[in-house]
Formats: structure tokens, sequence, C-alpha cells
């Protein structure tokens, strides 16, 4: 299993700040438009890590004109050119699959200070 | 036609140039000794015996050892034959490495299925299930065994049985990566067998590309 560790370990980003579910991060993702690249941001509360190594994933939830959009990169990924962290919320489950149920003042999470 | 011995280590996922994940299976690849070279003249066919993975002295018979000892190596764990290869090229006692393929290349994997133990028609054959509830008796069992005019059921009627550990190939899968430092092949796509069982890696039979 170390070696499949070893293989991947050139891939692994090591620029990725800290950050967890109930986090408000800004993504930045690369977008390709035929031969152009620019950089989209989407943002939105972390709702779940899950996996470890390179296959390790983030699931980003945000209301977009009222209708709610997740979605899920992995954690390593190049196509992401930096991950900002906005806001540390206080959660106290490690996956907030519980958001989905909820809406505007009740799906707000509180901050740490 | 060209290959090599190796062990599959495990999987794992790379992303390639786009950022796209490709899922990988690492082989631990080589190095591999030419063992033997067989050729029409004296055996009737074309073939290079490879040998992978050094045997205990102890584990290995007289013939096995002195077999080895031509090509000036220890016994093999895993031998195996490749056909079609041009024989020329090759020496006895060469060793090869993963550098044999280069990425892109398209590949068939050759290993021995995960055993199954005794598997049911469902998932032996693919048969379908009958319905659970609404007073069915028939759930996952076999169904008809065929006419009963012969008196007798037909060879090769599919019933459960012992599923896996058998020869298994997996053709036309493509090499994303070779390391020859660690010995290392990556190739897009699942792999027959569990871990650390051996393989072999020839170039894909039927893409020529």
């Amino acid at each position: 299993m170390n070696i499949l560790r070893e293989v991947t370990r050139d891939q692994l980003r090591t620029d990725i700040p800290d950050f967890r579910p109930g986090d408000t991060v800004r993504v930045h993702v690369k977008v390709r438009e035929g031969q152009r690249e620019r950089i989209q941001v989407f943002e939105g509360v972390v709702i779940r890590r899950r996996g470890g190594g390179i296959s390790e994933t983030y699931t980003v939830r945000k209301i977009s004109y009222g209708v709610g959009v997740e979605r899920t990169f992995p954690l390593h990924s190049p196509k992401v050119e930096k991950i900002e962290v906005v806001r540390r919320g206080k959660v106290r489950r490690a996956k907030l699959y519980y958001l989905r149920g909820l809406s505007g003042k009740a799906a707000r999470i509180k901050e740490i200070r | 036609m060209k290959g090599i011995l190796g062990r599959k280590l495990g999987m794992t996922q790379v992303f390639d140039e786009d950022g796209a994940v490709i899922p990988v299976t690492v082989i631990e690849a080589g190095p591999c000794v030419v063992l033997q070279k067989k050729q029409v003249s004296t055996d009737g066919y074309d073939a290079i015996q490879l040998g992978f993975a050094d045997k205990k002295p102890n584990r290995a018979t007289k013939p096995e050892q002195g077999h080895a000892k031509k090509a000036n190596t220890a016994p093999k764990r895993y031998v195996r034959e490749l056909r079609g290869v041009n024989v020329d090229e090759y020496e006895v006692g060469q060793q090869l490495g993963p550098d044999v393929f280069a990425p892109g290349e398209f590949v068939d994997v050759i290993g021995t299925s995960k055993g199954k133990g005794y598997a049911g028609p469902i998932k032996r054959h693919n048969q379908a299930r009958g319905p659970m509830s609404h007073g069915s008796k028939y759930h996952r069992g076999v169904g008809s065994l065929g006419s009963i005019a012969p008196n007798r059921v037909f060879k090769g009627q599919t019933m459960a049985g012992r599923m896996g550990g058998e020869r298994c190939t997996v053709q036309n899968l493509q090499v994303v990566r070779v390391d020859t430092e660690r010995n290392l092949l990556l190739i897009k796509g699942s792999v027959p067998g569990p871990r650390n069982s051996f393989v072999t890696v020839r170039a894909a039979k039927k893409r020529t590309k």
C-alpha cells in the first residue's frame, strides 16, 4: 500500500488551506473555453470531506437563484487554482447533509470567533 | 508482440494533464528474466519464456534450479511463455523492465480472478431473480433445467457452483505511466485478481494503434 502512496505523492498539493465541514470557502476553478482559460469562483459551505490521500474530495453547497447547487471537487485537483477560506463555521457533525432540508435563516451556521 | 510479467499492487487514481481523474492499477512489472528461447526448429513454435519473482532456493526442484542456472539467475515463482515474439531480439538471461511499454500504448492483462466460492446462478451466470414476495416461492434459485423429453440435463446447463479463481484476460487497457525507477506500470482501469497476485501484461492483441 505504501507504493500506491508513493506513486501519487508528486501529485498531492501542498498549498491547500486547512478547512472543515461548516466552513465557507471560495473555490477558484479553472474553466476551459476552447483555447482560453478563465477562473470561475464557486463559493459556498463545505458540507463534507471524504476519502484520503489523492482521492480525498470535498463538497461545497451554495444557493444559486433559489436553487441549491452542490459541487464535489477532488482535494488535489490541478483544475482548482486556489481555495480561500472565507468563514469558519461552528458545527457538530462531520457531514452536514441536514442543510439540504433547510433554507433561509434556518440554514445559517454560527461562526467561530 | 511484447510483454512482461508482474504483480498487481493495487488501485489508486492519478490526474491527467487536463486535470481529469484516471483510475489506475499499479503493477510491479519486472525485473523479468528471459529463461529460455523456444524456436520453431527445436520446439515447433516461437516463444520466449519469462520468469518473475525469485523463489527460495529450498523450494525449487533440481530441474528448476538447473533451468534457471542456464539463464544465470535464481529459480522463479512465476514463469510464463510469450508467443508471437521475434525471438532474435532476445537473449537468454536478458532482463526486462516496464520500459518495454510506453505511456499511451494499449495492453491486455492476464491474471487469476478473485475466488468467489460456491456462487448461485444469479451471481455466476447473470440470471434474473424471481419475485421475493407476493406468494412467490421462486427467489434466487436456478430456473428451468430444460425440456423433460431427453430425460436428462444437458451438459453446460448453467447452475450454481464454484466461481472465480480462474484465468481471466482484460483487453485493451491503456498504459498511463511507466516508472522505470521503481519498476511500475500504471494501467488505466482494473485488472483481474486480488492484490499481490501475479499478472501477465502483453501488447493488446485486437487493437492496432
